[in-house]
């Protein structure tokens, strides 16, 4: 999760500072990335659409995109392991 | 200058005034960090607007519905707008009443700008301020004569040095009528509210001190004992309070907090703040110590209820105020103060004074406050809306912000009026 600045469809705020006025084009947003297996990325749609919806402009989007390899660096699992959580 | 104008203590009195001045923007800074990030200039901003709106209420009537003549519920009119107010000395004092009007004023302001406490990050700014206009006179006007003015309580033997009353038991109160009829804010309850910079509210908490040397020490309007006394007393309280609330944070969460110790300093400021100039300083100390039980545990208490009074001005100034007069009634002494005895040298009488300011203050304080609100409300929203209130009281309501990055923003120039709301590129 990150605190990211960015532009969508919201209106421009106008702001004002002793005279000087400007118009503020970014607005604070949050990028949440998620790395999931095959079987688990219709869920977990769902659960961000649940959550993250107020139906108002400026709820966001989703992305899905696929990924090439991935690697537990601590284990060296890879793939389908290295995203399944494991017991401490 | 006036003959019967005392000069050391016109000079103490000028200074005390701007001490006293100085406590509404160090509240605000207290109270701007407590908020969160995005309503920092919104909370600032009430402590501000009460400076503006109370003196001029208290210039054009407060003063004069306090201070003139001894009505009982009420003075006159004879000083409103500042009529016959010049460099005479103001009945009982050596200090001209241009002097004593201004270090009044300084209390009213204080007063209005506490109650902001309990409805920050949600009521709408033009509703806070005609609240503050209203407030300032039909409530701490009134409260103000009935203490210090001349009215029944005074007149009656209540004591209270410096504002347990109309400052101090009247905002805690009247922040839980406000906090009851603005109501929570949305997010109360459901997520984690946290201050957002612990660092403002040391320092707010750290100045307030400072200017309550002024608001007590001022309030023998003079250099004479109970001044003295009740100024050495500001230190000796707030320290022990200090000390009390360090082992009950240690007892509940095995830390000593930052915020926490801000409480503290403000807590045993209020403590004092009525008995100052009546109990001596082995009894201030002890007032700062026990006082600190009762605040501490309301703090605890109130935010696992659903009253989102939201920086606690009940506990920190209603309680502890509260507490402070009621304490003279047992602790105070006449070798010290000069007036009166309590309850533990002999003197019933006192206590039974005392227990009639702590009904019927916060009971006037409230219900008053509650009709206003609701009489307010009738007329206008008290509170932004549920998207104005998720956006922040900075930008929705001021157009600004505290912490500004400036990326992203273009400088508008006057001829540029159409280029506000850019439209979105159009696919096709």
């Amino acid at each position: 999760m990150s605190r990211v600045q960015g532009h969508g469809g919201e209106m421009d705020r106008v702001e004002t500072y002793r005279g000087t006025t400007v118009q503020m084009n970014l607005s604070e947003k949050v990028r949440f990335e998620v790395a999931v297996s095959n079987g688990f990325v219709d869920k977990t749609v769902q659960a961000l659409c649940e959550g993250g919806r107020t139906g108002e402009v400026g709820d966001g989007k989703i992305f899905v995109v696929p990924l090439e390899q991935a690697v537990r660096i601590r284990t060296g699992d890879s793939d389908e392991g290295a995203v399944t959580p494991v017991g401490k | 200058m006036n003959p019967a104008i005392d000069t050391g203590d016109t000079a103490w009195m000028l200074m005390a005034t701007a001490l006293v001045l100085l406590m509404t923007p160090a509240l605000g800074l207290f109270y701007a960090g407590l908020v969160r990030s995005k309503n920092t200039l919104n909370t600032f901003m009430m402590c501000i607007a009460a400076i503006a709106v109370a003196t001029v209420t208290w210039a054009a009537v407060g003063y004069s519905l306090a201070f003139d003549g001894g009505g009982d519920l009420v003075g006159g009119l004879g000083n409103a707008f500042l009529s016959g107010v010049d460099f005479a000395p103001r009945e009982g004092t050596a200090i001209p009443e241009l002097v004593f009007f201004a270090f009044q004023a300084t209390f009213c302001i204080i007063t209005v700008a506490l109650i902001a406490g309990a409805v920050v990050e949600r009521m709408r700014f033009g509703a806070f301020l005609l609240f503050s206009a209203l407030w300032s006179v039909l409530v701490y006007a009134v409260l103000a004569h009935w203490a210090f003015g001349g009215g029944w309580l005074i007149e009656g033997g209540t004591l209270d040095f410096a504002g347990g009353v109309p400052v101090e038991m009247a905002s805690g109160f009247s922040a839980l009528a406000a906090a009851l009829v603005v109501g929570a804010r949305k997010d109360y309850g459901r997520q984690a509210l946290l201050p957002h910079n612990a660092m403002y509210v040391l320092l707010g908490a750290g100045l307030l001190w400072f200017g309550w040397f002024g608001f007590n020490g001022g309030s023998g309007f003079s250099t004479g004992e109970g001044s003295v006394l009740a100024f050495t007393n500001t230190l000796l309280c707030p320290a022990t309070t200090l000390v009390v609330w360090f082992v009950l944070d240690v007892i509940r969460g095995r830390k000593v907090t930052a915020i926490g110790a801000a409480t503290a300093i403000i807590v045993g400021c209020v403590l004092i703040t009525p008995a100052g100039g009546y109990i001596s300083p082995g009894w201030a100390m002890l007032l700062g110590a026990l006082g600190a039980i009762p605040s501490w545990a309301i703090i605890a208490w109130r935010t696992r209820t659903r009253v989102d009074e939201t920086l606690d001005v009940l506990a920190a100034h209603g309680t502890a105020g509260l507490l402070g007069i009621l304490f003279i009634g047992f602790f105070a002494q006449e070798s010290w103060n000069g007036v009166s005895d309590g309850l533990l040298y002999g003197n019933a009488e006192q206590l039974w004074d005392q227990v009639l300011a702590v009904l019927a203050a916060p009971t006037y304080a409230f219900v008053a406050t509650f009709v206003l609100l609701k009489l307010i409300g009738a007329v206008m929203p008290l509170r932004a809306t549920d998207r104005e209130e998720a956006m922040g009281m900075d930008i929705a309501l001021h157009g600004e912000e505290a912490y500004v990055t400036g990326e992203g923003a273009i400088l508008l120039l006057p001829d540029d009026g159409e280029k506000i709301g850019v439209p979105v590129a159009d696919p096709g």
